[in-house]
């Protein structure tokens, strides 16, 4: 029990958020209408993502002051896991805009941010792939993810701060937080991102044991 | 101290090498004018948001360009003996602002052909000029790193575009979108907030290059 309580509460988060953001109260506004409850399925998939992201930052800076190649599993199935948690945020953005903002891409910088940030992730896939040696690949990719994270963090959360954004809280529009008056809305939308963390960094803990065992396997003398 | 004197001698032996051979100079200046003749050929005349646009693109692929060979073109017995006598620090400091300079250089020459085959009036060649220099260094800042990174990964120009265009990205819309103001002549303090973001970004870059490349370069 003292190992899997928290798997428990992301399950029992994420069955919250979902009835809770299916049949709670909303406040009606013009324009996104119902449309907002996918604030508390489209919001959770970018924590998720960043919080992925961040583990996989951390490990790979501890990778590279011990060498210990679990380190290294464990940045590059964040990286896996954060890139599923991305797409799904575009897709869920993508149907989104296209309801309220009449387009599955408008040209908004968050989104052209959040699409090239994926591109930068998948480059270190990539960068893995080129590189034969276990050793070498572990130590170069792991520079390339510390060098590539204050770039997403400055492409994601800095650059469309600047400048004009369709989306809430940029550009001069209003914050999402004004909407919700009486915070009925909070009430749901943070126990779902924390559940979808948790369920996300139960993903990735999966991922990372099957890899620990192949790496046993091929590893093992016969 | 000791650093700065292995940086200054680091660079001093790159500029000289570079100028007994003139080969790598000689050829990007080549590249640009020929890559910029064949716009001109193309393009004949455009608006001026293109214009921009075009020259920045120009100056990108120049800079992969010059700045893909800087870790290779040497010997790995010769990078070994660097490494004996300097610290690693002070080797990539030296191929950062080596590598600013050349891209100073080959900006300016970029900017004077490009603008005078391509004719466009600028409401602000000052903050223009400006913006070109920050670019040319923020571009080797950034290039220099991922060109050591794709050195160490058997170094296919391929990998190099791979990893250099979703990093160089934020860079060259904050660039782009200077640039365009500086064209239209708009007052000056509106593009004060990018301009720090650009100075933002190279500091950053410059910081990481010189925490992580210790990492980088032993096998």
């Amino acid at each position: 029990m003292n190992n899997y309580w928290w798997k428990v509460l992301a399950v029992l988060l994420l069955l919250y958020s979902i009835v809770m953001g299916l049949l709670g109260p909303v406040p009606a506004l013009p324009i996104v209408n119902e449309t907002i409850r996918n604030v508390y399925f489209h919001v959770p998939m970018w924590f998720t993502m960043f919080t992925l992201y961040t583990i996989s930052v951390v490990y790979s800076i501890k990778y590279l002051s011990s060498a210990n190649p679990r380190h290294d599993f464990v940045a590059v199935e964040s990286v896996n896991v954060g890139i599923v948690f991305c797409i799904f945020g575009l897709l869920t953005g993508m149907l989104w805009a296209n309801f309220t903002w009449g387009a599955p891409w408008p040209n908004d910088p968050k989104l052209n941010g959040s699409a090239i940030g994926t591109l930068m992730y998948l480059a270190y896939l990539v960068l893995r792939n080129a590189l034969e040696e276990e050793q070498k690949r572990a130590r170069i990719s792991a520079i390339y993810n510390i060098f590539a994270f204050p770039i997403m963090i400055v492409l994601m959360y800095i650059l469309p701060k600047t400048t004009d954004s369709l989306h809430p809280g940029a550009g001069g529009n209003s914050g999402f937080g004004e909407f919700d008056l009486d915070g009925s809305m909070k009430a749901v939308l943070y126990p779902g991102a924390i559940g979808w963390i948790l369920i996300g960094v139960w993903v990735m803990t999966l991922r990372f044991r099957t890899r620990k065992m192949e790496y046993k396997n091929d590893t093992a003398t016969p | 101290m000791q650093t700065l004197n292995a940086v200054r001698s680091l660079i001093r032996k790159d500029i000289i090498l570079e100028w007994r051979s003139k080969y790598a100079i000689n050829g990007i200046v080549l590249y640009v004018v020929s890559t910029v003749f064949v716009c001109y050929q193309a393009f004949k005349s455009v608006d001026p948001t293109t214009w921009n646009a075009l020259f920045w693109i120009i100056l990108l692929f120049a800079s992969i360009n010059a700045i893909n060979k800087s870790f290779v073109q040497e010997s790995r017995g010769r990078q070994l003996y660097y490494y004996t006598i300097a610290s690693a620090r002070a080797v990539i400091l030296s191929k950062i602002i080596y590598n600013m300079l050349v891209m100073l250089l080959l900006s300016s020459i970029a900017y004077l052909v490009y603008s005078i085959i391509f004719h466009n009036p600028l409401g602000d060649p000052l903050l223009y000029m400006v913006v070109v220099a920050l670019g040319a260094i923020g571009f080797a800042a950034v290039f220099t790193m991922v060109a050591a990174i794709s050195a160490k990964a058997g170094n296919n120009s391929t990998l190099m575009a791979i990893l250099s265009f979703p990093i160089i990205i934020p860079m060259l819309l904050v660039l782009i979108q200077v640039s365009k103001n500086a064209m239209d002549g708009v007052e000056r303090s509106t593009s004060y907030d990018e301009l720090i973001v650009l100075g933002a970004i190279n500091i950053i870059t410059v910081a990481i290059s010189l925490l992580l490349f210790p990492y980088l370069w032993r096998d």
